[in-house]
């Protein structure tokens, strides 16, 4: 048992690394200008998807936001595909036509990043309803932050996915903040949870920067909505340490406030938790030399892979037959 | 057999047919079930197919549409019914930016195949918010099919076609269509979306509508015929994809166009169409191209001012001379 928790912790570890490797990787590419358009990083929240994939089968589905690139990994896709996908190549998992707001791994049930805000809350309330329908054990997991929780979209789908009694896990991951909007004061309640008991579901809080309690906590939602038939709501209290998307320079919150939540990351907290479990300080750097170099390696082949071009950029916007 | 039957009860009999040839055909809407939606199309649906496939959503119109598109994405072919056209406005963020889009960003690896039913138009007094035709406005947008009927005939047909059809497809009917009887066949059948249907041949005018102005296009080109100009006129049924080759092999014959919609003049299907004729029919033209179209004003909600506002016969058959008679 003790083991199997180790061996757990572990997972965790080199799939927070990896995100956050990846995603410093991603930000360092942006400052050089290696990179064009933007991208939602999501360094400091890596706990959040780590914690709750380990709890999907393959077959589940996951339908994420615009900061959807750790959703992405956790559920098991590839760093290569999400590099090549973001540098318009056409072994992206889009053919680059996609970009990182609109990624998509049908193969293993993720359903996409999407670039509006609250936009992906009903469209994962409908893959619910298919789920309801077809009559299996499947759950939809739907990642947004603590903005879209101000959109129609959001109260909407809650409102069906109460009275229909629909298999989907809606993950509010409370960042604290939509781009510069404080949610103190946008929204004039404490817990986002709250609003899931107006429409009678069932909700958790979870502390964001804990992967253990992230873990625990939507296992026991996913079991509750695969033998209820009922949604779920959990909010993670968590922070991003980066700016919103590429070059930000934070001015709408204080470098103390960083400071103190940069005392709670994710990794440091799993780092002391396996050190206090007897594991090896230079077994986890290893990882981390690993980690990254798993990174630069992909990073490689995605730069070496060819541009997606115009013919294959003006197909696909119908599906024929 | 052919019987007569009303454009309601043909596009009702699309539904129960898809719904009763694939189990994966759901329907959602407002009011839908019992009440049988707010124009009776979807009566007895609800008795015939069960709750669990005829599902009565709450009023949000956004999610409903989402809602579509995500069981879509799972192997669904939802048909949702959005109970007025102006509502419609607040569906367009799951229509333009997701029904429109999944198959094209996502590389194929996805696709929706959704259609929205919407009642359009006006004609009832029912005023600004609830009688537009803003089918021009779905036009604008690769990855959406949109589909508009003029009678029961291709109504039927070309919405068992939509409900097939593997990308999204906006059906617009129009509200004052829906008593309107017409001989069809008891067998199933389909029509193809993106075909136009010449109703009448001519040589010197070609008169292009669809929806509820072809038919008072059908009134003008008697009224023209008989002042001795023979008019081509041309039911557009589907908007998108258009039928350019309909259109352009008309227009090179004729040399003069008249163009007739319900929604309003400014961007609207007739802008597109007199676009297409500039570039593809310039040298072939002896006359003008002309646009019959909803004054630039809301819909006002007394039925008097509402007509005036309204396309007309006399303003079609004005509008035939116009482009007839310009160089005279
Ligand atoms: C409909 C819409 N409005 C605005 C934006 C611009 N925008 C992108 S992310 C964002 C903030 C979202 O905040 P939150 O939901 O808390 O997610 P977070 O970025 O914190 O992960 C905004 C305003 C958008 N993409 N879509
Ligand atoms: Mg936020």
């Amino acid at each position: 048992m003790a083991n199997n928790n180790l061996d757990q912790l572990i997972n965790f570890y080199k799939l927070m690394l990896k995100v956050r490797i990846f995603e410093e990787k991603i930000d360092w590419l942006f400052s050089r200008g290696l990179l064009g358009g933007t991208s939602h990083m999501c360094i400091g929240q890596e706990a959040v998807a780590a914690g709750i994939s380990a709890n999907l089968n393959l077959d589940d589905y996951v339908i994420s936001s615009h900061r959807g690139h750790g959703h992405l990994i956790a559920k098991g896709g590839e760093v290569r595909k999400i590099f090549s996908e973001l540098m318009g190549k056409v072994d992206g998992y889009c053919q680059g036509k996609g970009g990182t707001q609109h990624l998509c791994a049908k193969e293993i049930g993720f359903y996409g990043t999407n670039g509006i805000v609250g936009g992906g809350i009903p469209v994962a309330t409908g893959i619910a309803l298919s789920i309801k329908l077809r009559r299996s054990r499947q759950v939809a997991v739907v990642f947004f932050g603590d903005g879209a929780t101000n959109q129609g979209t959001f109260h909407e789908s809650l409102n069906m996915a109460s009275i229909w009694g629909l298999p989907i896990l809606f993950v509010c991951e409370n960042n604290l903040y939509g781009m510069s909007a404080p949610v103190s004061k946008m929204t004039n309640i404490k817990d986002l949870a709250r609003r899931a008991d107006a429409y009678n579901i069932k909700s958790h809080i979870v502390d964001g920067m804990d992967v253990e309690a992230v873990f625990a906590r939507s296992g026991e939602a996913l079991n509750y909505i695969r033998d209820s038939q009922k949604p779920c709501f959990i909010e993670a209290k968590t922070y991003r340490h980066c700016g919103h998307s590429k070059s930000d320079a934070r001015v709408y919150r204080t470098k103390e406030e960083e400071k103190c939540w940069r005392e709670k990351d994710c990794l440091d907290v799993l780092k002391t938790r396996l050190i206090s479990l007897g594991f090896a300080a230079e077994q986890m750097d290893k990882i981390k030399a690993e980690t990254e170099q798993e990174i630069e390696a992909a990073w490689k082949l995605s730069e070496k892979s060819e541009d997606t071009p115009l013919s294959l950029g003006l197909k696909g916007v119908y599906k024929d037959g | 057999m052919a019987r007569l039957i009303t454009y309601r009860e043909a596009i009702r009999e699309a539904i129960a047919e898809e719904m009763s040839g694939n189990d994966k055909v759901i329907f959602l809407g407002e009011d839908i079930g019992a009440y049988g939606g707010a124009f009776g199309v979807s009566k007895g649906l609800l008795e015939r197919f069960g709750a669990g496939r005829v599902i009565e959503t709450p009023i949000s119109e956004n999610s409903i549409v989402g809602v579509g598109v995500g069981a879509a994405m799972a192997g669904f072919c939802p048909i949702v019914e959005i109970m007025f056209m102006d509502f419609i406005t607040l569906a367009m963020d799951q229509i333009v930016n997701h029904a429109a889009k999944i198959h094209y960003i996502y590389s194929g690896q996805l696709n929706v195949p959704l259609t929205v039913r919407v009642p359009a138009g006006a004609g009832k007094g029912y005023g600004a918010s609830h009688s537009q035709s803003l089918d021009c406005w779905f036009l604008n947008v690769p990855g959406l099919k949109v589909v508009a009927p003029s009678n029961p005939y291709s109504a039927k047909g070309l919405l068992k076609s939509a409900i097939k059809d593997p990308n999204p497809v906006i059906f617009i009917e129009n509200k004052m269509l829906y008593d309107f009887k017409q001989e069809v066949p008891e067998e199933p059948y389909y029509l193809e979306i993106g075909k136009a249907e010449t109703l009448l041949a001519g040589t010197d005018v070609s008169l292009i509508s669809y929806g509820r102005a072809l038919h008072l296009s059908l009134a003008a080109a008697k009224i023209a015929k008989e002042a001795g100009i023979s008019v081509e006129l041309i039911d557009l049924a589907t908007l998108k994809p258009l039928d350019t080759g309909t259109i352009i092999n008309s227009v090179k014959k004729t040399g003069k166009a008249v163009i007739v919609e319900e929604g309003h003049k400014t961007s609207g299907v007739g802008a597109e169409i007199a676009a297409l004729i500039s570039e593809e029919c310039l040298e072939y033209m002896n006359g003008k191209v002309v646009r019959v179209a909803a004054e630039e004003c809301p819909i006002p909600s007394a039925q008097k001012l509402e007509a005036a506002i309204l396309p007309s016969v006399e303003k079609i058959t004005a509008a035939i001379k116009k482009a007839c008679f310009s160089y005279e």
